[in-house]
């Protein structure tokens, strides 16, 4: 599997997360440069890594959406090539409106970084082969923006279209007001696009994939897209 | 310009005058009040640190870097080092905590090393006044803020309230990066022909004379000193961090310097001096962010997030086209030639000529005079021994435990990023930080430690007993100690009592370190933390630096199994003196700490050590603020599960259950490990003082806490 991570000013999880998918499932990935053009030919999946792209000084991801090889992501994007924004990635995917919605300040007005119960709620996506759902996992969070918001309407529709593949649930599985970590509607914590090939996650896999870091539940993720890239889901 | 109202004193400028053979000009002036203040210099303190163990078989750098450098095997290095920011922040919470964090981050960087791991030591006045919620709020958010942004995450600290604070909070930034060894950079490889490149922000009039700012008393009216506080761009930081690395791979940097206090003619002056070069810098080239600024500002400005680097003419369009794709300025701003000279030139004129090594190297020394307080006799005389608990055993225990002292503290450490790099084994909230080295895959254990209550009681002791806690911690972890920084927080040293203060808690540091084989690497010093009307307790910290070879010689702490034996290894009592007890219930420390004994400490570091190595205990914890019952009740409440335990009745309850100081541990071990766990401590003090097991930590005859309310009042809703 080929992995390109794109590295922006101010991506900080940028050697995180190549990190991950390398011990993972042996990726080859190559770091992409933000103003660069063109991602590398033969390309299975971009990862848009976390971190505060710009410093988040205008709006989280704001700057980072207009980058030039933002250009040939919705390319890759559109011809149903993967695409996994994390954290400050999933920031740059709303901005980009690779992914509907926008982001807040948590509900608490401040940082938080620690583990989080997440339930999965789709186990067909490229992303989540290998979960299933309803399966309770934890990955970190570590954000200061992680409240989703979308209008009433088109959260129903999206809810409808089965988008949201992650929410924040206890560690029973049950979707409350009090495993919310950050506010955000519906609990969401991860939303794929209608076609099912961009993915935005406020939590961190990459800091869940290894036993030495106690959880190995994001390990799952890179497997499920390794599987399904040697399923043939590669362009 | 009188040389008195920029802080120079008459024996120092007569020093100025002889090594200039002149008087200096005004500019001169103000450079040589910057380098010379007590800040940069070190002048009151210098004869003290020389008392430090600096040799140990680990060491790669020892002091006079910008940071000390270990060997963590394998070609790899630890470069670290603690530094205050106390003024900034005692002015302007947020920025000054935020700056503090980024001074540090350089430092590091500057030795080409990539910063990975940061922690505090935070000292609030009493909690719940308004001006400690102001404080302390800045203070936290400007940690959290800087380091988030920055991609280097929090891994530990220590945060502690007590009214000396109040106007004075302290902020003690530390770092450590990882190095190739021989990939280190340093300041005293600069040669003749080589260019001076300044790269970064641009400079403005923030910060300066900061250094000097530091080195005096806080004005009460302290809103005057704002201009002195430098601001903070954690975005900057991080792209000079990845542009300085990139350089550093390149193999192009000969020489760097973070512009911390005392700016370009700081870092400039340092390379000359320890390089034996000179340096002529053209403050014409300095790119400007506001205009009219004098020569002078512009050489003694502390705008963060710039760093100097010294590297070959032929490398000039390299650096500059790496320095172009992070989008950071970059400015050839000098040249070293032969000589010993720092020249700075503005206009085409020379506006200072100083010898480098006079500016650069070290100041005259001062030497304050030193006598015991009068009240020491009072402070020690008081019989701690006699408050009892007025509500009961069970009560005293929730007390401490839901002090803001002792108590949880994931309220503050959830607002760090903590875990990027993914390196952060176990993280902030337990005794020892572990961190994985990704380049070797051993481990890194670091603490940080601080007394300043016993300091207070027992300048010596309280010094000895903060740099023995630090070594407990890592060795019952299983660490072996490669070496130490140190913060040194103190008021005034122009009063005889706290310069005395000052030098018996440097004594008592020095020996602990050398009685233990643990080098100091790298440190700084905070002096006159007061004001008119209240003064810090002396306050010296040290952050310890250890490895870990595998995570199987790793003893975790808060691991508690069912059925488990308990051990308490050492003196069974410990001393109320400047406990946590005291200060919950009489507000004030008095006593004598109990006193270093070295032979005490090293039997215990080998048994402890054997321990850890051999496997034969689940979980160990040593026991420190709140002594027994807070060291069980935290084990308890990590581990979720409970305790039976049955102290011998003859020691005084009170140092039994909440004494402190020594080398003293808990252990849980199983059962079919006790014996091995008895034979490695034979000739210690060990007894076997309860079980695993159950809901609730009793304690016969004492207490009896359900694990909720031990966990609810940790917590404090």
């Amino acid at each position: 599997m080929k992995v390109a991570v794109v590295v922006f000013p101010g991506s900080n999880c940028d050697a995180d997360v190549a990190h991950a998918v390398e011990v993972t499932v042996g990726a080859s990935v190559e770091m992409v440069w933000h103003a660069s053009e063109f991602l590398p030919a033969g390309t299975d999946l971009v990862i848009l890594p976390g971190g505060f792209s710009y410093g988040d000084y205008l709006r989280c991801g704001a700057m980072a959406a207009r980058s030039s090889i933002m250009k040939d992501v919705k390319r890759f994007a559109s011809s149903g090539g993967l695409v996994l924004g994390i954290c400050n990635g999933f920031q740059i995917l709303t901005e980009a409106k690779m992914l509907r919605g926008a982001f807040l300040p948590n509900r608490t007005l401040s940082f938080i970084c620690r583990p989080c119960a997440l339930r999965v709620e789709r186990d067909d996506t490229p992303f989540t082969l290998r979960y299933k759902a309803g399966q309770v996992v934890r990955f970190p969070i570590a954000h200061h923006e992680g409240l989703y918001y979308l209008d009433k309407d088109e959260l129903d529709a999206m809810e409808k279209r089965r988008q949201v593949v992650f929410r924040y649930a206890t560690p029973a599985g049950e979707v409350t007001d009090e495993a919310n970590p950050n506010g955000a509607l519906n609990n969401i914590a991860g939303m794929v696009n209608e076609g099912g090939n961009v993915l935005g996650l406020i939590p961190h896999p990459e800091r869940a994939s290894e036993p030495v870091l106690g959880s190995v539940d994001g390990a799952l993720m890179w497997q499920s897209i390794s599987e399904w890239i040697k399923g043939g889901g590669a362009h | 310009m009188n040389y008195r109202t920029l802080g120079l004193r008459d024996k120092e400028y007569d020093a100025i005058v002889e090594g200039l053979g002149r008087e200096p000009n005004e500019t001169e002036l103000h450079l040589f009040s910057v380098m010379w203040s007590e800040h940069c210099s070190y002048k009151s303190t210098r004869r003290l640190l020389r008392l430090f163990p600096k040799e140990g078989k680990s060491v790669v750098q020892g002091p006079g870097e910008n940071a000390g450098i270990v060997d963590v095997g394998d070609g790899w290095g630890a470069a670290f080092k603690v530094e205050s920011h106390n003024h900034p922040s005692a002015v302007e919470p947020y920025q000054g905590a935020a700056t503090g964090v980024g001074g540090i981050i350089r430092d590091i960087l500057a030795m080409g090393a990539r910063p990975t791991a940061s922690m505090d030591g935070l000292f609030f006045g009493r909690e719940g006044a308004r001006s400690t919620r102001r404080l302390s709020d800045g203070i936290i958010r400007g940690v959290g803020d800087y380091g988030n942004c920055v991609g280097v995450p929090t891994v530990g600290g220590k945060t502690a309230y007590d009214p000396s604070y109040d106007e004075n909070p302290l902020v003690n930034a530390f770092c450590l990066g990882l190095v190739r060894l021989d990939r280190v950079i340093k300041s005293s490889t600069a040669a003749p022909g080589q260019v001076a490149v300044l790269i970064g922000s641009p400079t403005g009039r923030d910060g300066i004379g900061g250094a000097a700012f530091a080195s005096v008393e806080l004005a009460d009216e302290t809103k005057s000193s704002r201009p002195q506080v430098q601001i903070g761009d954690p975005f900057a930081e991080k792209l000079l961090v990845e542009c300085c690395l990139e350089l550093v791979e390149l193999g192009v940097v000969v020489s760097m310097q973070d512009m911390g206090a005392g700016g370009i003619t700081s870092s400039a002056s340092e390379v000359a001096a320890k390089s034996g070069v000179s340096v002529v810098i053209e403050l014409d080239r300095v790119p400007l962010r506001e205009e009219g600024m004098a020569p002078w500002e512009i050489a003694l400005s502390e705008s963060q997030e710039r760093m100097l680097l010294i590297v070959q003419k032929k490398d000039i369009e390299l650096v500059e086209s790496v320095a172009a794709k992070w989008g950071l300025n970059c400015a050839s701003i000098g040249a070293t030639t032969p000589g010993d000279r720092f020249v700075l030139k503005y206009k085409g004129n020379v506006v200072t000529d100083v010898p480098a090594s006079l500016l650069g190297g070290e100041c005259p020394e001062i030497s304050w005079p030193s006598l015991s307080p009068e009240d020491l006799n009072a402070r020690q005389s008081f019989g701690a021994e006699q408050i009892k608990p007025s509500k009961g055993w069970e009560d005293a225990v929730v007390s401490l435990l839901s002090h803001p002292n002792w108590a949880d503290k994931s309220w503050i450490y959830e607002q760090y990023d903590h875990m990027v790099q993914i390196n952060t084994i176990v993280g902030p909230g337990s005794p020892v930080t572990l961190l994985r080295i990704k380049p070797n895959g051993r481990f890194l254990a670091l603490v940080m430690e601080s007394d300043p209550w016993k300091c207070h009681l027992d300048p010596f002791s309280g010094g000895a007993e903060t740099v023995a806690k630090g070594l407990r911690a890592l060795v019952v972890c299983g660490a072996v100690p490669l070496g130490m920084t140190d913060c040194l927080n103190f008021p005034s040293p122009e009063k005889p009592d706290q310069f005395w203060e000052l030098e018996e808690a440097v004594r008592g540091m020095a020996t602990a370190c050398r009685e233990m084989a643990c080098p100091v690497v790298s440190g700084n010093v905070s002096l006159y933390n007061e004001t008119s009307k209240s003064k810090i307790l002396p306050t010296p910290l040290v952050c310890i630096v250890g490895l870990v070879d595998s995570l199987e010689d790793f003893l975790p702490s808060g691991r508690w199994k069912e059925g488990d034996r308990l051990f308490l290894v050492g003196s069974p009592g410990g001393s109320l003196a400047g406990s946590a007890y005291q200060c919950v219930f009489s507000g004030k420390p008095r006593g004598v700490p109990i006193p270093f004994d070295a032979q005490k400490e090293k039997a215990f570091l080998e048994r402890a050590a054997k321990t850890a190595k051999g496997r034969v205990a689940e979980s160990g914890r040593p026991l420190v603020g709140g002594g027994l019952a807070l060291a069980l009740a935290k084990e308890a409440i990590e581990s979720g599960i409970g305790a039976r335990v049955n102290l011998d009745a003859e020691a005084k309850p009170l140092s039994l259950l909440f004494g402190e100081g020594g080398p003293r541990a808990i252990y849980a071990v199983p059962p079919d490990k006790a014996a091995a766990f008895c034979r490695i401590w034979q000739g210690f003090p060990v007894n076997r003082i309860g079980k695993v097991g159950g809901s609730e930590l009793s304690v016969d005859g004492f207490l009896k806490i359900p694990l909720e309310k031990l966990i609810q009042a940790w917590r404090r809703p």
